[in-house]
């Protein structure tokens, strides 16, 4: 329960927004949970249903609408690789196949370990340092700009050789 | 010789060493002008003086600023304003590289808006990938805590205000400001039918001003300088300076900060330093995938980049994301790039948008695989046809323009991938 857990976040963020208008805390109560969950659950869903005093249908519908909120169980670490036009131009499909390559698995999928789900996403705002990926997990969001292959192997092991928490 | 000029990417003073620390800020004159105007001026005082210095909407729409905030509904309280920090069109990049590089002047900009709005509580809404930028600007803000700059009863005056920053989580769409105001009331970021506009019924359903990034980080200069001041560089309808962001076959990518009225040759070639290995620049996306792309003629070369000489040329300034695409590329398969990012990021709302989108991506795919006719082609144009002027928001609009435009003048370049 994130009450229980992080109550002097949970509190700050309720102040962000009027009383009776507690639904604005959703999103960052979602991040909030992120810190200990790699997916959002239907734990996570009741728990912040009953803080923002919304409907678990409301805070699903959110959960399923923006990208960043992943409602699946995925790897322990999300890279996202921008595939979009101006990353394109500079060479972020070749990128992307060689990341595919050295983890082993395609786009919306996850490595063998668990540990890694690779994505293809949409413009990061970062065309100018292409090509660039962001990192998520449960620390934050994370970006990686201009990359090529060996400063991702070089991340991606040091990934790997993480001990499992 | 066309060259930069610094107002908003390194702020007003050269001499600045690292003004996005808050002591280096106020020892050049920070937030004094956000002083004068909350002890000194009334509401209408500061919306006269943006709306005489012309200032535009950096945010791609254009809209004279000082209008906007004058239509707020009277005697309608509270108010609010929200800052527009969604920045996701593809090719743009600069509302992240002013809140990582000038924060304190944004910061200021959103609070002398919102004393001019009389609204006691101000959002900065970030895309959701922006999450580490943004635990640096809730430290700023902290800051400004701290300093009695944001609070209860500022400088003695019975005005109080409160930034909050808040996170999206990934959607384009949310950049539109009917459906960032969804989003940030935790709902789903998909447009509102208008009227009736923010001014009036809002964030809360109470009147709300949403202005870019950018645009707000030009207002302490108007407010300290004065209107004639900030028209001094522009032009007579686009007045003040503009950022450029530069991608895509670029020798040097990146953001420059231009007087509007800066020819696309003067930026391109003079300031930025051309196109990456010398090659021929075949067309610009002047707006990200958002607008029409042009042919990199003389005549569109020597176009001034002003709200109004690039309708002129058939596009749009918008944001100014320039995304450049040398000798070598096909635009099909540019188009094609465009086409799946406004699949992707179509709210679903209206159906014209959400099929449509589907369908131009489907066509798309099969030119790309060079599994498609010439009578595909034809019928893409059509889909993109009866997208047009069907939808509540833009996004159903701006995903037709790349798709139309690449036909339009690159013919050849789908005969070449079509079997």
């Amino acid at each position: 329960m994130l009450t229980e857990k992080y109550p002097d976040e949970v509190n700050k963020i309720l102040a962000k927004y009027p009383e009776d208008r507690k639904r604005s805390a959703i999103m960052p109560l979602l991040y909030l949970a992120l810190r200990d969950n790699d997916h959002i659950t239907n734990d996570v869903i009741r728990d912040i249903a009953a803080i923002t005093g919304s409907s678990e249908t409301q805070v699903e519908g959110v959960v399923g609408f923006y990208t960043l909120y992943h409602d699946e169980k995925g790897g322990k670490h999300y890279i996202q690789i921008c595939t979009d036009l101006p990353c394109a131009l500079r060479g972020a499909d070749q990128f992307a196949e060689q990341a595919k390559d050295y983890l082993g698995c395609g786009f919306e999928e996850t490595t063998a370990d668990g540990k890694i789900t690779l994505e293809h996403v949409m413009c990061l705002a970062a065309c100018d340092k292409a090509p660039m990926f962001q990192l998520q997990n449960g620390k934050g969001i994370f970006y990686h700009e201009n990359q090529d292959i060996e400063s991702f192997k070089a991340l991606v092991d040091e990934l790997r050789s993480e001990a499992d928490a | 010789m066309a060259e930069q000029v610094f107002r908003i990417l390194r702020h007003r003073n050269p001499g600045m060493e690292n003004i996005a620390e808050l002591d280096e800020y106020i020892k050049h004159g920070g937030f004094e002008t956000f002083k004068k105007v909350v002890t000194t001026m009334t509401q209408k005082e500061v919306i006269d003086t943006v709306k005489a210095a012309g200032l535009r909407g950096r945010g791609g729409a254009g809209f004279p600023t000082g209008l906007k905030w004058g239509f707020l509904t009277p005697n309608k309280y509270p108010r609010y304003v929200v800052a527009n920090t969604d920045e996701s069109e593809p090719g743009t990049f600069k509302d992240r590289e002013i809140l990582t590089g000038n924060p304190f002047q944004f910061l200021e900009g959103l609070m002398i808006a919102s004393f001019a709005a009389e609204a006691n509580v101000a959002y900065n809404y970030c895309r959701g990938e922006f999450w580490e930028l943004v635990q640096i600007m809730d430290e700023k803000v902290a800051q400004l805590e701290e300093r009695g700059l944001l609070g209860d009863n500022l400088f003695g005056t019975d005005y109080s205000l409160r930034v909050y920053n808040h996170l999206g989580a990934g959607a384009y769409i949310c950049g539109e400001e009917s459906a960032l105001l969804n989003s940030l009331e935790g709902k789903l970021g998909q447009p509102r039918i208008k009227p009736p506009f923010p001014a009036d019924t809002g964030l809360y359903d109470m009147p709300t001003i949403v202005n870019n990034t950018e645009t707000l980080a030009n207002v302490p200069l108007i407010m300290e300088h004065g209107a004639d001041w900030y028209k001094e560089e522009g032009t007579e309808k686009s007045a003040g300076t503009k950022i450029m962001c530069i991608s895509g076959h670029a020798k040097n990518p990146g953001n420059y900060e231009v007087p509007l009225g800066t020819t696309l040759r003067e930026l391109l070639y003079d300031i930025a330093g051309g196109i990456a290995d010398d090659k021929d620049l075949k067309a610009i996306l002047p707006s990200g995938a958002s607008a029409p792309m042009i042919p990199a003629t003389d005549k569109v070369l020597d176009t001034e980049l002003t709200y109004e000489a690039m309708r002129d040329i058939g596009t749009e300034l918008g944001s100014a994301s320039i995304i450049l695409m040398d000798e070598t590329v096909n635009m099909a398969w540019a188009a094609a790039k465009a086409t799946a990012f406004f699949k992707h990021e179509s709210c679903g709302k209206c159906t014209p948008c959400r099929e449509g989108t589907f369908w131009m991506n489907s066509i798309m795919k099969r030119v790309e695989a060079g599994k498609a006719s010439m009578d595909d082609v034809n019928t893409l144009y059509d889909v993109a046809g009866n997208i047009q002027g069907k939808c509540l928001c833009a996004l159903g609009e701006f995903s037709i323009n790349p798709v139309r435009s690449s036909i339009d003048l690159f013919k050849a370049d789908y005969q070449e991938r079509v079997a």
